[in-house]
C-alpha cells in the first residue's frame, strides 16, 4: 500500500509541471493587455505604460518569464495580484474555504440520496419507484442550473421567506472566522442564531449545487447495480438465506460501488474548482467568482496560480479516490 | 415421511416472445442419506427446477406445484421471510462457477462466518472456531491463514471447497449440487465428488447432485432422474438405470458413454434439444428417437408406472415378459 501511495505521489510530478505550462500559457493566449485594462477608462501614459511593463517583466522573453514563474512556485511563491497586490496564495485560501464549504455539503447531499436512490431504483427494476426516481434524476440532470437557482429563490426565499437570497451570513451577526468555514465559525462565535443562519444559508446554494452530481450518481449507481444483480455471487448470497437489505445493501452495493466512486471523484474535482453560477447567483465568495473576474482583468498571477491550486486540489482528490479503490476492491490491492 | 416431496412442479418464465415453460411437471421425491443424480442436457431445467425449490429464481419466474415440501413443511405456502430461515440453514445450494459465486469483494472467511452468524447467531469466537473447523472437514490446507484470503486469491477447486464448506456449515438436511465439478479440472472434479460424497455419508444428510456427466453419476448417486426438455423422463435406482434403461433417451445417453461404446465411433443423438418455439406435438424426444413410432408424434406419453421408471414413453424399452404382458 505505502508502495502504491509513493508511486502514485511521483506521478504527480510531472503532471505538476505540465499544468504549471498550461497555466502560463492559457492566460497569455488570450488577447487583451493586463496593464490597459488595470489603467481602465483613464487611459495610461506611454512613459507609465513601459514602466510597469518593465516592472512586471514583460518584456523579458516569455520562456523567461516562465522560469521566474517556476522559481516562484517551487519556493512556494505564486506572485501578488496585479489588481488588489495581494499574495495570490492569501486571496486563495482566503476564498476556498467558502467554496469547500459549499462543494462538501453538495456532495454530501448527492451521495445521502444518490446511493439509496439508485440502489432502490434497480432493486424495483422497471416498477414504479425505479420510473419515479430515474425521471426525476433525468429533469435534475438536465435542468438548467441557474433556472433551477431561480426557481427555488422565488419558491423559497420569495414566497415562503424561509431562507435567505444570497451570501453567506446574515449581516445581524459579526465575529471572527478562523477556519473560513461558516457553519464551524458560527458555531464557535456562540453567537444565539448564527449558526442556524449559516445553515440558512447554505441550504438552497447547496441543493442548486448538489442536483445534478445527486442524478448522475443515482443513474450511475442504477447501472451498476444491475450490473451486479445478475452475479452469481448474489445468488450465492441470497442462497444462504441472507434479507434482501444484506444482499443488496452489502454484498452487491459494494460491488457497484466501484464504478461509482470514479463518478463521485470526478463530481468532487469539477466542484473544488468552484461553481461559477451557483456562487454568481447566490453571491457565494468563492474561488469559481474569483476565477472569473480574474480572467476579466487579465490578472496573470491570480489565473496562473489559482488554475495550477485547483489542479493540485483535484489530484489530492484523485489519489484519494485510488485509495478508496484499493479499500474497496481487495483485487487491485495487491498489485 | 419422505424429506423432500415434489410433484408436478413447473416453472414458466415470462419472455418478452411470450412465456417459456422451463420445468414442465418434474418430480421427486427424497429420503434423508439418500444421494438423487439428476441429469440432462443443458437446457433441461435441471438447474431451474431446484433453484425454484430455493426460491432463487427471479421475479419473471413463475412456479406451480401440486406439492413442494421440504422436512415436513410446504414451501408454496410459505412467506419469503420464513423461506429465508431454511435456505443456507437446512437446504443448501452450490453451484456450477467457484470463481464468480464467492463474492470478490469479502474474504472467504467473512463469507462463511455471515452465515454461521445469521442461522446459528454463534459469536465471533465461536464462528472463527466453527469457520477452521469447517475449512478442516472440506479439506482446506492451513484454515486460519485462508479464512482471510479474497477469492482470487485462491484456485477454482480451494473456492468450490469454500462453497461446500459454506453449503454445509450449518449441517444441512439437504445439499444441492448444481454441476459442482464442471468448471474443475478432471483431477480436481474427483476430489471434489470423493469430498461431497464423504461429507454425505458422515452426515447422512441428503444429496442432490445435479450433472450431465454419467460416469458421475455412477460413482456417487443412489437413483438417478434423468431430465429432457423439462420432464422427468425416467428415475430409476442406479444400478438398474444403467443396467435396464426403459425410456429411449435414457438408453441413447447411455450408449454415448466412451466405456460403453462398442464401434470405433461414439454413438450421438441426432438433433437438439427442442427450444421455445420448436416443441413437437406429441413426445418431446420424439424427433430424436430411434424407435420413434407415428403415435409418439401426435400424443404425449404420460409418465409410467413405477415398474417401467416412471419413463415418459408409449413404447418403453427392456421389458421383462410379465411387464409387456
Amino acid at each position: 500500500m505505502l508502495n502504491f501511495l509513493l508511486m502514485r505521489i511521483l506521478t504527480f510530478v510531472p503532471t505538476f509541471f505540465g499544468v504549471t505550462i498550461i497555466s502560463f500559457a492559457f492566460i497569455r493566449v488570450l488577447p487583451g493587455d493586463p496593464i490597459v485594462v488595470m489603467a481602465g477608462e483613464r487611459g495610461m501614459s506611454q512613459e507609465r505604460y513601459d514602466q510597469l511593463y518593465h516592472q512586471l517583466g514583460f518584456d523579458k522573453p516569455v520562456i523567461s518569464q516562465y522560469f521566474d514563474y517556476l522559481v516562484g512556485v517551487l519556493q512556494g511563491d505564486l506572485g501578488n495580484s496585479f489588481v488588489t497586490k495581494k499574495p495570490v496564495w492569501d486571496e486563495f485560501f482566503s476564498l476556498f474555504p467558502a467554496t469547500l464549504e459549499l462543494s462538501i455539503c453538495a456532495i454530501v447531499l448527492a451521495v445521502v440520496l444518490g446511493l439509496p436512490a439508485g440502489v432502490i431504483a434497480a432493486v424495483n427494476r422497471g416498477k414504479f419507484f425505479d420510473r419515479l426516481l430515474m425521471s426525476s434524476a433525468l429533469i435534475g440532470y438536465s435542468m438548467p442550473i441557474f433556472w433551477w437557482a431561480l426557481l427555488l429563490i422565488i419558491v423559497f426565499s420569495g414566497m415562503a421567506g424561509l431562507t435567505p437570497v444570497s451570501g453567506r451570513m446574515s449581516l445581524m451577526f459579526y465575529f471572527d472566522t478562523p477556519t473560513g468555514f461558516m457553519l464551524i465559525d458560527s458555531f464557535l462565535s456562540g453567537q444565539k442564531g448564527a449558526f442556524v443562519s449559516a445553515v440558512k444559508h447554505l441550504i438552497l446554494p447547496t441543493v442548486v449545487l448538489g442536483t445534478i452530481p445527486l442524478a448522475v450518481i443515482a443513474r450511475q449507481t442504477r447501472s451498476a447495480m444491475l450490473e451486479v444483480l445478475s452475479e452469481d455471487y448474489i445468488r450465492t448470497a441470497r442462497a444462504k438465506g441472507l434479507p434482501p437489505l444484506r444482499v443488496n445493501g452489502l454484498h452487491a452495493l459494494r460491488n457497484a460501488m466501484i464504478p461509482v466512486i470514479t463518478v463521485i471523484g470526478l463530481m468532487v474535482g469539477t466542484l473544488l474548482a468552484g461553481a461559477i453560477l451557483t456562487e454568481t447567483i447566490f453571491s457565494w465568495p468563492g474561488i469559481g467568482k474569483w476565477m472569473v473576474d480574474s480572467i476579466f482583468r487579465r490578472d496573470y498571477p491570480v489565473v496562473q496560480g489559482g488554475l495550477l491550486l485547483i489542479s493540485v486540489m483535484v489530484m489530492i482528490v484523485n489519489l484519494t479516490v485510488d485509495v478508496l479503490y484499493g479499500l474497496i476492491n481487495p483485487r487491485i490491492r495487491k498489485t | 415421511m419422505a424429506l423432500l416431496e415434489i410433484r408436478n412442479l413447473s416453472v414458466e418464465f415470462k419472455t418478452s416472445s411470450g412465456s417459456f415453460r422451463a420445468v414442465d411437471g418434474f418430480e421427486t421425491s427424497l429420503d434423508a442419506g439418500e444421494i438423487l443424480g439428476v441429469v440432462g442436457e443443458s437446457g433441461s431445467g435441471k438447474s431451474v427446477a431446484f433453484l425454484a425449490l430455493m426460491g432463487l429464481l427471479p421475479w419473471t419466474a413463475t412456479i406451480t406445484a401440486d406439492q413442494l415440501s421440504f422436512d415436513g413443511r410446504d414451501l408454496r405456502s410459505i412467506s419469503a421471510r420464513e423461506r429465508r430461515r431454511i435456505i443456507g440453514k437446512d437446504m443448501a445450494m452450490i453451484f456450477q462457477e467457484p470463481m464468480s459465486s464467492l463474492n470478490p469483494c469479502f474474504t472467504v472467511g467473512f463469507q462463511i462466518k455471515e452465515a454461521l452468524r445469521r442461522h446459528l447467531g454463534l459469536d465471533a469466537r465461536a464462528r472463527q472456531a466453527r469457520a477452521v473447523e469447517l475449512f478442516e472437514q472440506v479439506g482446506i490446507p492451513a484454515p486460519e491463514k485462508r479464512l482471510s484470503a479474497f477469492p482470487h486469491q485462491l484456485s477454482g477447486g480451494m473456492n468450490q471447497r469454500v462453497m461446500i464448506a459454506m453449503a454445509i456449515s450449518c449441517k444441512p438436511k439437504l445439499l444441492i449440487a448444481d454441476e459442482p465439478t464442471t468448471a474443475l479440472d478432471v483431477t480436481i472434479q474427483a476430489q471434489i465428488l470423493e469430498l461431497l460424497t464423504a461429507l454425505q455419508r458422515d452426515t447422512g444428510m441428503a444429496l442432490v447432485l445435479i450433472t450431465h456427466d454419467m460416469g458421475v453419476v455412477a460413482e456417487t448417486a443412489h437413483k438417478v432422474s434423468v431430465q429432457y426438455a423439462g420432464q422427468k423422463v425416467e428415475q430409476q435406482p442406479v444400478a438398474d438405470l444403467f443396467a435396464t434403461p426403459h425410456h429411449p433417451y435414457t438408453a441413447a445417453l447411455l450408449s454415448a458413454l466412451p466405456e460403453r461404446a462398442v464401434s470405433r465411433r461414439l454413438p450421438t443423438i441426432p438433433g437438439v434439444v427442442p427450444g421455445q418455439f420448436d416443441r413437437p406435438q406429441g413426445c418431446l424426444f420424439s424427433p430424436r428417437c430411434a424407435h420413434v413410432q407415428d403415435r409418439c408424434r401426435t400424443d404425449p406419453p404420460p409418465p409410467g408406472g413405477p415398474e417401467t421408471g416412471f419413463a415418459r414413453c408409449h413404447y418403453p424399452l427392456n421389458l421383462t415378459q410379465e411387464e409387456k404382458a
